[in-house]
């Protein structure tokens, strides 16, 4: 008996849980409850399934190689979701444009297997910093590619997709502005107050309690607070109507998010800064260096990587967080996944949150990337 | 030319630098020794003014530095520390390129510097040019430091504890490489150091600190045989004195007429290595090389004060 990969045997739990479960379901329209269907019961069903048993097995041995495990990984994700395709185009009758294939447990479980197997052979194989950008871009292409190509055109997902191609493109650009956005004022103005806190001693405790309570308040209630705060200015003040102000819609969801984002940027600002060792700051005065020099020369390269690094936690925090944007009327992903809530439609709520965690999925991994290169520099 | 005059420095109410004078020549090695506290730091930084005085002037060739912007003082003046701090973000070159490039000097000219200083401190620009910080040894990161210092070839350098990080044995090649540097170039010097033993082995002068307050400041030799106040003389260390002593001049200095036994000694060797000889090999006299003679009755004369 060979020696096991504790992980990769989890995987392979997982993995042949989701074989044993439906990989689909069918539904006579987009709200009822659907029967499952499994791999077995579909075209090709009969080898695919335990081709991907035997993947999933293979890979358990400690001693099988990274780069197979890796191989076998992608050949996992991309055989499940062409199967899901295959099933959403000769499952339903032919002229039945009411009938709808969802993924069903089976499909989520065998995407995770595959996942999780996949992030352990690129941990394993430790590729260098340019490898894994090129690994990110392939992962991304190989996404488009599929969604582009047709295959999966008959899953509801892609059906509720099909029907809102416009609003989905515009929604998505109000999730990304949110996102961005709230990131980019944030770090106006939290860079700043860092700096300012950095240099005056006795205003961090203040100004970093302040934005402590303010992280704590719930997503939700914060929204909720907006309303009548920002309501009442939009109706008393003259001219704040005018310059976009108002209790509900954009404007709020991008005060909330930017509140949220200032306590990692200003409190990642200082200790950056604070982790400048002494005597660095001594030779950069000494030497003859402008405050400003010493602060764009020395300081500021050296506080990067904890500064990119509250990039990073603000820009996936704020993806996620935009979702909640939808509640408010402030556009984004989330109001597809509340229409899909009210209208109890599942494929609707899936149209909202698949894309949300890609996009949080990508710009964690890219700027994880971004940090590791600053440090490679400054180490 | 460097000319402290009547230099005070208040914290709280409390005088850290007392009503300091001294006078440095040009080309001259001079060390401010004193136990921590003494305030020889806090006078070091307020020539470059990283401290500001609170009283008193610092002259620099006639110029009251106190007419300059800070920023613009400090890019004329050499200035390293203990733990070197040199950026670690950037190249060994960049590093040492800091000042030139602060100063505007064109980009061959700061290439062509760089690399004279490299060679200057036993360095080959070719491996070490482009090497981070953390890729040195202690005391290649020190001589660095001190590279960068002088990079803009200032008249003046000042250095706090400038050794201060590195172990006795590299310390020691480090002290002989900077005296011999110092030498070579000209540059006026004032280092800070704890270490009595650093301070008779480097300085033309030295100045003792102790409360704020400039106790005495003379010759080596001078701090050796008269102290001025008792402070000085237990900062010495009463037995170590006459060593101390011998320290400060060389074989060549005493040598004499006359024939002796056994290995020969070199004259650049001091006299306390020519006693601890005489010692060792139980000789009364020691041939130098090149001829003469040091005898152990010369050495005894010239460990008491005369």
């Amino acid at each position: 008996m060979p020696r096991l990969s504790p992980p990769a045997v989890l995987f392979a739990l997982i993995g042949l849980a989701g074989l044993a479960l439906p990989l689909v379901q069918f539904k006579a329209n987009r709200i009822v409850a659907g029967e499952g269907v499994g791999l077995a019961d579909l075209p090709h069903g009969p080898w695919v399934l335990p081709a991907l048993g035997a993947i999933l097995v293979l890979a358990c041995p400690a001693r099988s190689p990274a780069a197979a495990r890796l191989a076998s990984a992608v050949a996992g994700l991309v055989a499940a979701t062409l199967m899901l395709g295959t099933a959403a185009s000769h499952l339903p009758p032919p002229g039945n444009s009411l009938a709808r294939v969802a993924p069903a447990s089976g499909f989520w479980l065998l995407a995770l297997a595959f996942g999780l197997m996949l992030a352990d052979a690129v941990n394993r194989l430790r590729p260098s910093l340019a490898l894994r950008w090129v690994m990110l871009a392939g992962a991304v292409a190989l996404t488009a590619g599929i969604l582009v190509s047709g295959v999966l055109d008959g899953v509801s997902v892609m059906r509720e997709y099909a029907t809102r191609r416009d609003l989905f493109l515009r929604e998505g650009q109000a999730h990304l502005a949110l996102a961005f956005g709230s990131l980019g004022l944030a770090l106006l103005a939290g860079i700043p107050l860092g700096i300012v806190i950095f240099q005056a001693r006795r205003w961090r405790g203040p100004v970093l309690g302040a934005l402590n309570i303010l992280q704590t308040i719930p997503s939700l209630a914060l929204f909720g607070i907006m309303i009548p705060v920002l309501g009442w200015v939009a109706a008393t003040i003259p001219g704040a109507a005018q310059a976009g102000v108002s209790g509900i819609g954009t404007f709020p969801a991008l005060v909330a998010l930017f509140l949220y984002s200032l306590l990692p940027v200003v409190s990642n600002t200082l200790s950056g800064l604070s982790g400048v060792p002494a005597p660095t700051q001594e030779a950069a005065v000494g030497l003859g260096m402008t405050r400003a020099q010493v602060m764009a020369q020395v300081l500021v390269p050296l506080a990067l990587p904890v500064l990119l690094a509250a990039v990073r936690i603000v820009l996936v925090q704020n993806i996620g967080l935009a979702v909640i944007a939808g509640l408010i009327g402030g556009g984004g992903f989330g109001t597809f996944v509340f229409q899909g809530l009210n209208q109890t439609a599942m494929d609707l709520v899936l149209l909202g949150a698949l894309p949300t965690i890609a996009l949080a999925l990508v710009a964690g991994i890219a700027l994880d990337l971004l940090v590791q290169g600053t440090r490679r520099g400054a180490a | 030319m460097i000319e402290i005059r009547h230099l005070t420095r208040v914290y709280d109410g409390v005088p850290v630098v007392n009503d300091v004078s001294l006078t440095v020549e040009t080309g001259e090695l001079a060390v401010l020794v004193g136990t921590s506290g003494s305030g020889k730091t806090t006078l070091l930084r307020m020539i470059n003014r990283l401290v500001q005085p609170t009283s008193g002037q610092v002259l620099v060739e006639g110029v009251d530095t106190a007419t300059l912007p800070a920023h613009l003082l400090r890019r004329r003046i050499g200035y390293a520390i203990q733990g070197h701090g040199l950026f670690p973000h950037r190249t060994v070159a960049q590093n040492i390129a800091t000042v030139p490039r602060l100063l505007g000097w064109p980009r061959a000219q700061i290439d062509a510097r760089v690399d004279e200083l490299l060679v200057l401190f036993q360095l080959d620009p070719a491996t070490f040019r482009d090497r981070m910080p953390h890729q040195l040894s202690g005391g290649q990161a020190q001589r660095v430091g001190v590279a960068r210092a002088l990079a803009a070839k200032p008249d003046l350098l000042l250095m706090d504890e400038p050794f201060g990080a590195l172990d006795p044995l590299i310390r020691a090649k480090a002290q002989a490489d900077l005296r011999a540097i110092q030498r070579r170039l000209g540059t006026t010097l004032i280092l800070v150091t704890h270490d009595m033993r650093e301070a008779v082995d480097l300085g033309d002068r030295i100045a003792v600190m102790d409360g704020g307050r400039l106790l005495q400041y003379d010759h080596p030799a001078r701090i050796l045989t008269q102290p001025a106040v008792p402070f000085v003389r237990d900062l010495i260390g009463a037995t170590d004195r006459p060593l101390r002593l011998l320290s400060l001049k060389t074989v060549g200095d005493l040598a004499q007429p006359g024939d002796a036994e056994g290995p020969t000694i070199p004259p650049e060797a001091t006299l306390r290595d020519a006693l601890a000889e005489c010692l060792w090999s139980g000789r009364t006299a020691v041939p130098v090389q090149g001829g003469g003679i040091v005898t152990l009755d010369a050495l005894r004369a010239e460990a008491r004060p005369q």
